[in-house]
C-alpha cells in the first residue's frame, strides 16, 4: 500500500495553495495516508492550514531556525529523512519544488518524475515534455521511493473541510552552513496570485511600454483578475519576471485566460493549455494565439480594452 | 578557478515536434538540433566570469552520441578553453547525467559548476539540484544575477514569489535563468580557432559510475487539442460571449 507525504510550500505563515493540488494528485494514487510534512522556524499557522486540506491523515511539523527561508540545501536533508517509510515524497511543481524534490531524490538515489499530470498507477504517470507538445507515460520502479513534482495547473485544490491531527516530527540530521539566505524581494500586489487566480488578463509585446501596461492592469482590476505576461512583455522590462507565463515561466490553469497584444509563441501556450476559455485580442489576425483561442477578437486593444469596460456596465 | 559548463544538445526551440505514430518516441531524424538555450546562457556567465577574471579556465561538458563533437565545437567558438565529450549512445536520464557530472567535478575541481535551469527537450529541472546534493555542495537554481566575489557567489533567483537573493559557499551549483544574459554571437574566425582547442573524450561506462536509468518511458503521445474557438467582431460581442459561458 502506498504513503504518501507531502511537502507544504509556504511563505510569511501562509499555506500555498500549490500544496492543496499535490494533495489531489496525492489521493489520486488511493494511497493508505497522505500526511503533509511543514518544514518551518514557525510552523503553527501553516500547519493549521493544512491540516483543514480534504484527505489528508496527519500533518507533520519540523520546527528549525534552519527552515525560516526554503533553502533547498537544508530542506533536502530533512525531507529524505522523513522521508523514511512513505512510498511517494510529492511537491508542487513550483519554483519551491523544483528547486527541491531533485536534491531529495538525488539524496534517496532515486529518479525524479517532474510536472506529473496525470496518475496512471501508483507508479506511472504522465507528464509533458518539449514544452508540453508530447506527454509521455512514465514509470517509476515498484522497490524505491517515488519523488515527483506535481503539475499545479492539472489538478484542483484539494478541499477545505478536514481536520487532521498535527504532530511534531523531529528530524535531527546536520544541516549544512554553505548556503544562506539574503533577501527575498516580493512584487507587492492586492491583485489575486497569478498561479491560483479564476481569472488572468495577460499583456504582450502589443501593449508595448512599461506605461502602457496600466490599460492591462486596469482592465484585470475591473474583472478582478490575476494579470500575466508574455515573455516577451518581460524581457522588454513591461512587467517584473514572477508574472511570466510560459514553458520558463509559471503554467497557469484559469477558468478564464485573456492574452492581450498577445502573439502566442508556442512556449507561452505551453502554460495556458489548460485554461478554461481563451480570449485572444490581437491586431494580427494571423497570430498564433488564434489557434488555440476559444473567443478572439482582432483589433487595437487600445481601443478595445476601453470598450470592453464599457460593455461591462 | 575552473567552471564547468553543462551543454547539451537539443531539438531546435522553433521546432514544432511531432509524436510518432506508433507512440514509441518523437521525431528527430532530420530535425534541427541545437545548444539547449539555458546551456547558452550558462557558458556565457562562465565566459564573463572568465572575462572578469573571476575564473581561468571554463570546461563545457557534452553527454551523448559520438557526432556530438561539432555540437562541442560551437561551445569551444564561443568561447571554452577546452570541452569534455562523455560518450554514450542514449540521451542519460537526470539522475545519471549528476552522477557523470560528479566524476568530473572530482577531476577537475571546478569552483563553479554552471548549468541550464531545464533541457528544453525533457524540460525535467533537475540535473543541477542533483549533483549539488551527491557533491553536498550549495545550489543556486533559477539564476538571473551572478556575483563571485572572497570565495562566495551571491545569486538572484528568479522565484515564484519574486526575486530571492542567496549566498553561497564555492564550489557550488549554479542554474541558470532566461534573463541572466544574452549569449554572445559566435565569429567566423572564432569557429577556426576551436578546431584547434581539445575535446576529452571519455566514455560513460569507463567513469565507474551506476549508470541505470531510473525511470522507464513507456509511451508518447501528442497533447490533447482544444476545440475550435470563434470569432467576435466586437467588445459587445466578446461581452456577451463571456456572458453565456458565466465568466463575467
Amino acid at each position: 500500500m502506498s504513503k504518501i507525504l507531502v511537502i507544504a510550500e509556504h511563505l510569511d505563515g501562509k499555506l500555498n495553495g500549490a500544496t492543496a493540488r499535490a494533495v489531489s494528485a496525492a489521493a489520486a494514487v488511493k494511497p493508505q495516508a497522505i500526511d503533509i510534512l511543514v518544514l518551518s522556524d514557525a510552523p503553527d499557522a501553516v500547519a493549521a492550514e493544512a491540516a483543514k486540506i480534504d484527505g489528508v491523515s496527519k500533518v507533520l511539523t519540523v520546527t528549525r531556525a534552519e527552515n525560516a527561508h526554503p533553502l533547498a540545501a537544508m530542506l533536502a536533508p530533512q525531507v529524505a529523512h522523513a522521508a523514511g517509510g512513505y512510498s511517494h515524497v510529492f511537491a508542487p511543481s513550483t519554483t519551491f519544488g523544483k528547486d527541491l524534490a531533485p536534491r531529495v531524490a538525488a539524496l534517496l538515489g532515486v529518479g525524479q518524475v517532474s510536472d506529473v499530470m496525470t496518475v496512471e498507477s501508483s507508479h506511472v504517470f504522465t507528464r509533458p515534455i518539449y514544452a508540453g507538445n508530447a506527454i509521455i507515460t512514465v514509470e517509476a520502479p515498484a522497490d524505491q521511493t517515488v519523488v515527483a513534482t506535481i503539475r499545479t495547473a492539472s489538478w484542483p485544490a484539494a478541499g477545505s473541510s478536514g481536520s487532521a491531527p498535527v504532530e511534531v516530527l523531529a528530524v535531527d540530521v546536520a544541516l549544512p552552513s554553505h548556503t544562506r539566505f539574503v533577501e527575498l524581494k516580493q512584487g507587492k500586489s492586492d491583485r489575486p496570485d497569478l498561479q491560483g487566480a479564476a481569472k488572468v488578463v495577460s499583456g504582450g509585446r502589443g501593449v508595448g511600454s512599461k506605461e502602457n501596461f496600466d490599460i492591462i492592469y486596469k482592465f484585470a482590476d475591473r474583472i478582478g483578475a490575476a494579470v500575466g505576461a508574455s515573455r516577451a512583455a518581460v524581457d522588454a522590462g513591461y512587467v517584473p519576471n514572477e508574472l511570466q507565463v510560459g514553458q520558463t515561466g509559471k503554467i497557469i490553469a484559469p477558468e478564464l485566460y485573456m492574452a492581450i497584444g498577445i502573439s502566442g509563441a508556442i512556449q507561452h501556450l505551453t502554460g495556458i493549455k489548460d485554461a478554461g476559455t481563451i480570449v485572444a485580442i490581437n491586431k494580427d489576425g494571423e497570430a498564433p494565439i488564434f489557434e488555440v483561442a476559444d473567443v478572439g477578437l482582432v483589433g487595437d486593444l487600445f481601443k478595445i480594452l476601453p470598450e470592453l469596460e464599457q460593455a461591462l456596465g | 578557478m575552473k567552471i564547468l559548463v553543462g551543454y547539451k544538445r537539443v531539438v531546435d526551440y522553433n521546432v514544432r515536434i511531432q509524436v510518432k505514430p506508433d507512440g514509441s518516441g518523437v521525431v528527430t531524424e532530420g530535425v534541427k538540433l541545437s545548444a539547449n538555450p539555458f546551456d547558452d546562457i550558462a557558458l556565457e556567465e562562465a565566459l564573463r566570469l572568465r572575462e572578469k577574471g573571476v575564473a581561468e579556465e571554463v570546461i563545457v561538458v557534452g553527454i551523448g552520441p559520438a557526432d556530438l563533437t561539432a555540437h562541442l565545437r560551437n561551445g569551444l567558438a564561443m568561447g571554452a578553453n577546452r570541452a569534455i565529450h562523455v560518450t554514450t549512445s542514449d540521451a542519460v536520464q537526470p539522475l545519471v547525467a549528476a552522477r557523470a557530472f560528479l566524476k568530473l567535478v572530482e577531476k577537475e575541481q571546478p569552483g563553479l559548476v554552471i548549468l541550464g535551469k531545464q533541457a528544453i527537450d525533457d524540460d525535467a529541472s533537475q540535473t543541477g539540484q542533483m549533483l549539488a546534493a551527491l557533491w553536498d555542495r550549495p545550489q543556486a537554481t533559477f539564476a538571473g544575477k551572478v556575483d563571485v566575489a572572497g570565495g562566495k557567489v551571491t545569486v538572484v533567483r528568479e522565484v515564484d514569489a519574486g526575486l530571492e537573493t542567496i549566498e553561497a559557499d564555492l564550489p557550488a551549483v549554479i542554474t541558470t535563468d532566461l534573463r541572466l544574459n544574452e549569449p554572445r554571437f559566435i565569429k567566423l574566425p572564432d569557429i577556426m580557432k576551436a578546431k584547434s582547442k581539445p575535446i576529452d573524450v571519455l566514455e560513460l561506462s569507463s567513469l565507474g559510475l551506476d549508470t541505470h536509468e531510473p525511470l522507464k518511458t513507456t509511451h508518447y503521445a501528442a497533447p490533447p487539442k482544444r476545440g475550435k474557438g470563434v470569432m467576435v467582431k466586437d467588445a459587445a460581442e466578446l461581452v456577451a460571449a463571456l456572458k453565456q459561458k458565466g465568466l463575467l
